[in-house]
C-alpha cells in the first residue's frame, strides 16, 4: 500500500484507448488510474505494461478529449473491482457500470475484482443437475446442466435474439428438483445495436424471475466490451457462491467481443494471429468460459450460456473453433431450417450437449430419457440421410421403409424442433414418443 | 545454492525484467513481495527476462527478485502417486486448503509431504559399494516398491531400517555425504538411464481400434489430433484408465476444468482392470487448466514427465498422457511474443519442432542405472485450429510420433467412437509387435488384421458404386461385404466409451472380429453355392 496517492501530468502519447506516462515511480501492473481529462471529466484506465518509468495505460471508456499537457492521471493503489450487493437484481448496467433503468446505484455490500480467480479444479464438482430450458431440441436432445457451457453457434440473419429471448423467458430449474433454490439469470449484451438493446430492454422488462443485466452499445468503447462479460461473470460468481444460487448467464455476442479483442490487439501493436485475433485468444476467452461451474459441498452454481455468430456461416472461423474448444458443446443454429419456417431453428445433429449424459435419467429428468433421444437422433439422422438421396434418384426410388422415414424428419422439424410455448421435459420426451410412434419406428 | 538479489524494472504480462547480476539461462527466481516462481528466460547484460509462472496482478515496479541459483525443478520421491498437481506441482488439495476454491495468488508449496512416515527397507548392507541410479532400499507406496535409487557413488557406512519421513537420512556413505528418500531434478533435464532399448513389446490399451489396427509399443510415442468434439480428452480418458501399465501421469494442459473433476471423481471409484487396485493409486495427475497461468501451463508437461522419468527409473512401465499439446504449444507461443521473438509459422516460435522433438525423446523403453527395464510411453492429444491438420503443431508432431491416430470429425459427427480414422492413421510399431501379439493372444492376430483391413478397403470402394446405383444393385457377394463391413464398424470399430464395452482386452477384441469374419467366410460360402443374400445371413 502507497500511503498519499500520486497523480501525473507527463503523458507522452496517446493512441486509441492507449496511453504512454513517462517518469512514473512507482506503480502496479493492473492497477487502476483515475484519468482526468481538462475538461475535468473522469474516466479509469489499467496500468498495461511498465517500462522502467514509462507506463503504458489502457483506457476503459474514450480517449477522445484526452489531451498530452492537462490530462491528469491518478494512481489508485487498486486493481479492477466492483462494488456487489443482492440489490443488483432485477437492475439494469451499463458496461461503464452506471444504472441504466434510473434509478440510483444500490450501495455495495462487498467489492470484488473483474478478473475473477481461477477456481481450484479439485474444488469442481461435476455437473449433473438437468436444467430446463423449455425447449426441446435442448432439453430433449442436447440437455443443459448446472455449471455446464453450452454456447449458441449463429449465423449472420438467424433469430439468436429470438433465441436468447426464448431461453430467458423459459428457463428455469425443474420444479421437482430445484426445491428452495434461487434461480438468476445474469444477461451481458456487447456491441448492441439500438435496435438489439430495443428488444432485449422489452424482454427483460417482462421477465418473471430475478435478473441482472449489463448492456454494452455498439457505439460504447471497445475497451469497455472487454469488460462487459467480466462484470456479468464477477456478479455471478457472488450470486452463486456467496449468495447461494442458481445463476444463468447468457453472453452475447462474443463475436463482437472478440472483435473488440482483435482491435485492441491491434492498437497494442501485438503480433496478429489467425485471421487477426491475438494468439492468446484461446486463454482469453478461457479465462470467461471457465468461471461456469460448481464448487464441492456448496450450493450455487454458474451455467454459461455464450452466443456467438459464425462469420461467413464458418465453424471452423477461429471464433467458434476456439469457443467449441473451450465449452462443453455447442447448439448450431442452421439457416436451412429458418428458411423453412422453423424456430428455433437448431440443427440438432451437429448440436451436442457434453455433459448430457450426467445430466439425465431417474431422478433427474426420466429413466428413459437417454433411450428417446438417441433413438430420435438416429431417425432424424437418418432422415437427413434419405433427404440427400430423394435429391438423386427421386421419391419414387426410395424404400417403403425410406420414405416413413423421410417423413418422419419433416414432422419432427415441424413439431419437435419446432415451437411456440415453452415445453417441460416430460413433454418433450411424450412428444417424442408420440411421434416415432405415429410413423411405427420401432421404440 | 548461492542466492542473487535483483530488482524489478519492467512487467508486461508474465513477463518481468528485473536489474540483477551474475545469473544464469533457466534459473528459477522468486519474483517480487509475493515470491511468485519465475524462471530466467534471457540474459542482456545485467538486465534478464524472467517468464513468471503465476498471476502477476499487483506485481510494482521495484520489488525485489531473487535468484536461487537453480534451475526449475520438481521434488520427486514417495508420496506422488494419487496426488494431483498444478503445472508447478503444487499439490491443488493443499492448495485449496489453504486458499478456498479459488486460486487467489502465489505460493510456495512443496509437491511432497516432508512429515509423512513411510516404512523404509533397506536392499544394500554396510560396507557394500553403491552407483548413483542403483537400488538401495524401497518403502511401501500403495502396491508398488517405491524403489529409491543411489544420488552418489560410494560405501554405504550406515543405512536405516524402519520408519522414516523424508526429511531424514536413509544412508550414510564413507566420504560422509548422505541418501535421502526424494530429490529435486531440474524438469528440462533429461533423467539419465544406462541405454535406450528398441519398442518391442505392445501397450495394449484396451481399445479395440486401436490394439488391433495401430497397435502402440511400450515407449513409444503417439499422437491423437482431432478437431472439438472428435472424442480426444475421452479416449485420452480412456486409455488412462484401462491401459496395461504400471503407473499413469496424465496433464490436462490448458483444457476445461469441469473435465477434470469429471475424471477425478471416476478415477476414485474405478479399478484398474488389469491388477484390480484402485485406479487412483497408479495415477498422477497434473492439471493447469485453461484458465490458470498460461506460463506454469508451458512447464505443466515437464513438471509431469520427470515425475514420469522417475518411476520409469525404477523399472516400472509408465505412460504419459497430455491433453492437449497445442495448448502447451500456444502457451510456448505466447510466452515467446511477450519476449518479442522472432515469429515462425503462425506465430509458434522457430525452435517449436526443436522443442517438441527434444520432448518426445523422453520417451522410450530402457534400461535403467540400476539394470531394470522401464519404459515411458507417450499419448498426446493435439488440437488443429479449425481441424486443419496442415497447422505447425500436428506437422511437427508428425515428424516425431510414432503413431498416428486421426480423429476424423465426420466419423464424430456420426457418432461414430472412437472416430479413429481407419485409412489415414499408422502405426510405426505395427511391424514388431505382430510376433508378440500372434505368439500371446492368438495366431491369427495379424491374419485377422489383414482381412479386416481388406474389407473396410473394399467397403469404400464400393461406396461409390452404391451412390449410384442403390444397395439393391450390388452383386449378393458386395452385399455381404457391405453388411460385414458396417458391422465391422459399429460392432468393432466403435467403443462407447459409457458402457461395460469401454475397456475390451485383447483376447475379447480378436475373438469379436473373429466372430465377423468367421459369419462372412460361411455366408459367402453359401452364397456362392447359390444361397440368396438374405436367407444367407440368416
Ligand atoms: N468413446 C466414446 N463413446 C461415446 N461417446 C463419445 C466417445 N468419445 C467421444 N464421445 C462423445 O463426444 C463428445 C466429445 O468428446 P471429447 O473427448 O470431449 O472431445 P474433444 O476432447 O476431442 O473435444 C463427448 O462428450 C461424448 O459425447
Ligand atoms: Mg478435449
Amino acid at each position: 500500500m502507497r500511503l498519499a496517492e500520486h497523480s501525473y501530468r507527463t503523458i507522452s502519447s496517446i493512441r486509441g484507448p492507449l496511453i504512454f506516462l513517462e517518469k512514473v515511480f512507482s506503480c502496479r501492473i493492473g492497477e487502476i488510474v483515475r484519468i482526468i481529462s481538462p475538461s475535468g471529466e473522469e474516466r479509469e484506465g489499467e496500468v498495461l505494461k511498465i517500462e522502467g518509468n514509462t507506463v503504458l495505460i489502457e483506457v476503459f471508456g474514450e480517449t477522445k478529449g484526452l489531451d498530452i499537457k492537462n490530462t491528469r492521471v491518478i494512481f489508485t493503489d487498486s486493481i479492477k473491482s466492483i462494488p456487489l450487493s443482492e440489490d443488483m437484481l432485477g437492475r439494469i448496467f451499463s458496461s461503464s457500470f452506471t444504472p441504466l433503468d434510473g434509478i440510483p446505484a444500490p450501495l455495495p455490500e462487498t467489492w470484488a475484482p473483474v478478473t475473477g480467480y481461477p477456481m481450484n479444479p479439485v474444488s469442481r464438482a461435476r455437473p449433473e443437475e438437468f436444467i430446463e430450458t423449455g425447449l426441446s431440441c435442448i432439453d430433449g436432445l442436447n440437455t443443459l446442466v448446472k455449471g455446464q457451457k453450452l454456447p449458441v453457434f449463429s449465423c449472420a440473419g438467424l433469430p439468436s435474439k429470438e433465441v436468447v429471448a426464448s431461453l430467458l423467458r423459459y428457463a428455469r430449474l425443474r420444479e421437482e428438483t430445484g426445491e428452495g433454490r434461487r434461480f438468476v439469470i445474469v444477461f451481458g449484451a456487447m456491441g448492441l445495436t439500438f435496435h438489439e438493446y430495443y428488444f432485449y430492454m422489452k424482454t427483460l422488462e417482462e421477465l418473471r424471475i430475478d435478473f441482472v443485466a449489463f448492456i454494452n452499445m455498439a457505439d460504447d468503447p471497445v475497451m469497455e466490451r472487454l469488460l462487459t462479460p467480466r462484470f456479468a461473470l464477477t456478479v455471478a460468481e457472488y450470486l452463486a457462491f456467496e449468495k447461494k444460487s442458481d445463476v444463468l448467464v447468457i453472453l452475447t455476442d462474443m463475436t463482437n467481443y472478440c472483435d473488440a479483442l482483435r482491435e485492441i490487439s491491434t492498437a497494442r501493436e501485438e503480433l496478429p494471429g489467425r485471421r487477426g485475433y491475438p494468439g492468446y485468444m484461446y486463454s482469453d476467452l478461457a479465462s470467461i468460459y471457465e468461471r461456469a461451474g460448481r464448487i464441492k459441498g456448496a450450493k450455487g452454481s454458474i451455467t454459461l450460456l455464450p452466443v456467438v455468430t459464425m462469420p461467413e456461416d464458418d465453424i471452423t472461423h477461429p471464433i467458434p473453433d476456439l469457443t467449441g474448444y473451450i465449452t462443453e458443446g455447442q447448439i448450431v443454429l442452421s439457416r436451412e431450417l429458418h428458411q423453412k419456417g422453423i424456430f428455433p431453428p437448431v440443427d440438432v445433429l451437429p448440436s451436442l450437449s457434453r455433459l448430457m449424459q450426467n445430466g439425465i435419467g431417474e431422478g433427474r429428468t426420466r429413466h428413459d430419457h437417454r433411450k428417446i433421444a438417441n433413438l430420435l437422433y438416429k431417425y432424424y439422422a437418418r432422415a437427413r440421410d434419405m433427404r440427400r438421396l430423394e435429391a438423386i434418384v427421386g421419391r419414387e426410388g426410395l424404400t417403403e421403409q425410406d420414405r416413413i422415414i423421410l417423413d418422419f424428419g419433416d414432422a419432427f422439424e415441424r413439431e419437435f424442433i419446432a415451437q411456440k410455448e415453452r415445453r417441460t421435459v416430460i413433454e418433450t420426451l411424450d412428444l417424442g414418443v408420440s411421434l416415432m410412434k405415429r410413423f411405427g419406428l420401432a421404440i | 545454492m548461492r542466492e542473487i538479489p535483483g530488482t524489478i524494472t519492467g512487467i508486461s504480462g508474465p513477463t518481468v525484467i528485473a536489474e540483477v547480476k551474475g545469473v544464469r539461462l533457466y534459473d528459477r527466481v522468486y519474483v517480487g513481495r509475493q515470491m511468485l516462481t519465475g524462471e530466467i528466460v534471457r540474459i542482456e547484460g545485467d538486465r534478464a527476462v524472467i517468464q513468471v509462472y503465476e498471476d502477476t496482478r499487483g506485481l510494482a515496479l521495484g520489488e525485489p527478485v531473487r535468484s536461487t541459483g537453480m534451475a526449475l525443478t520438481v521434488r520427486v520421491g514417495p508420496g506422488l502417486l494419487s496426488n494431483i498437481f498444478d503445472g508447478l506441482q503444487r499439490p491443488l488439495k493443499r492448495l485449496e486448503e489453504d486458499m478456498g476454491f479459488f486460486i487467489t495468488g502465489g505460493k510456495e508449496l512443496y509437491g511432497l509431504d516432508y512429515l509423512r512416515r513411510w516404512r523404509f527397507y533397506p536392499l544394500k548392507k554396510k560396507g557394500e559399494e553403491i552407483r548413483y541410479g542403483e537400488i538401495y532400499g524401497y518403502v511401501e507406496e500403495g502396491p508398488f516398491k517405491h524403489y529409491l535409487l543411489s544420488t552418489r557413488d560410494g560405501i554405504i557406512r550406515w543405512i536405516a531400517d524402519g520408519e522414516i519421513s523424508l526429511n531424514e537420512t536413509l544412508a550414510e556413505l564413507e566420504d560422509g555425504s548422505e541418501l535421502f528418500g526424494c530429490e529435486e531434478w531440474p524438469v528440462r533435464k533429461p533423467r539419465p538411464f544406462k541405454r535406450k532399448l528398441s519398442p518391442g513389446e505392445p501397450l495394449i490399451t484396451g481399445q479395440r481400434a486401436i490394439d488391433l489396427l495401430f497397435p502402440l509399443a511400450r515407449g513409444g510415442t503417439a499422437i491423437l489430433p482431432g478437431g472439438f468434439g472428435t472424442g480426444k480428452t475421452i479416449l485420452e480418458q480412456s486409455i488412462a484408465k484401462f491401459a496395461d501399465v504400471d503407473i499413469v501421469v496424465y496433464v490436462g494442459c490448458g483444457e476445461r476444468g469441469n473435465e477434470m473433476a469429471e475424471m477425478l471423481e471416476e478415477f476414485m471409484k474405478l479399478t484398474d482392470p488389469w491388477r484390480g487396485r484402485p485406479l487412483m493409486e497408479r495415477t498422477i495427475l497434473v492439471v493447469n487448466t485453461s484458465n490458470m497461468p498460461v506460463a506454469a501451463r508451458e512447464a505443466s508437461i515437464y513438471t509431469a514427465v520427470t515425475m514420469a522419468e522417475y518411476y520409469r527409473d525404477m523399472g516400472y512401465h509408465v505412460l504419459f498422457l497430455a491433453d492437449s499439446l497445442s495448448r502447451w504449444a500456444e502457451a510456448l507461443r505466447e510466452i515467446s511474443s511477450s519476449l518479442e521473438e522472432m515469429p515462425g509459422e503462425e506465430g509458434y516460435p522457430t525452435y517449436l519442432a526443436s522443442r517438441l522433438a527434444g520432448f518426445f525423446e523422453r520417451a522410450g523403453i530402457v534400461e535403467t542405472l540400476a539394470g531394470r527395464i522401464g519404459s515411458l510411453s507417450m499419448i498426446l492429444s493435439v488440437s488443429p485450429p479449425g481441424g486443419d491438420f496442415t497447422e505447425p503443431v500436428t506437422q511437427a508432431c508428425l515428424r516425431t510420433a510414432g503413431a498416428f491416430l486421426m480423429l476424423d470429425t465426420s466419423l464424430a459427427h456420426r457418432r461414430h467412437f472412437p472416430a479413429i480414422n481407419w485409412f489415414q492413421s499408422y502405426s510405426l510399431y505395427t511391424g514388431e509387435l505382430m510376433e508378440f501379439f500372434n505368439k500371446k493372444i492368438s495366431p491369427e492376430w495379424s491374419i485377422l488384421r489383414q482381412r479386416c483391413n481388406e474389407i473396410l478397403q473394399k467397403e469404400e470402394s464400393l461406396r461409390e458404386v452404391v451412390e449410384i446405383v442403390g444397395m439393391e444393385g450390388l452383386q449378393d457377394s458386395d452385399r455381404l461385404l457391405m453388411h460385414i463391413a458396417e458391422r465391422i464398424r459399429l460392432e468393432f470399430l466403435c467403443q462407447n466409451a459409457y458402457t461395460e464395452d469401454a475397456f475390451s482386452p485383447p483376447e475379447r477384441t480378436v475373438e469379436r472380429l473373429k466372430a465377423l469374419i468367421d459369419l462372412y467366410d460361411r455366408t459367402l460360402e453359401l452364397i456362392r453355392k447359390g444361397t440368396p443374400f438374405e436367407e444367407a445371413l440368416r
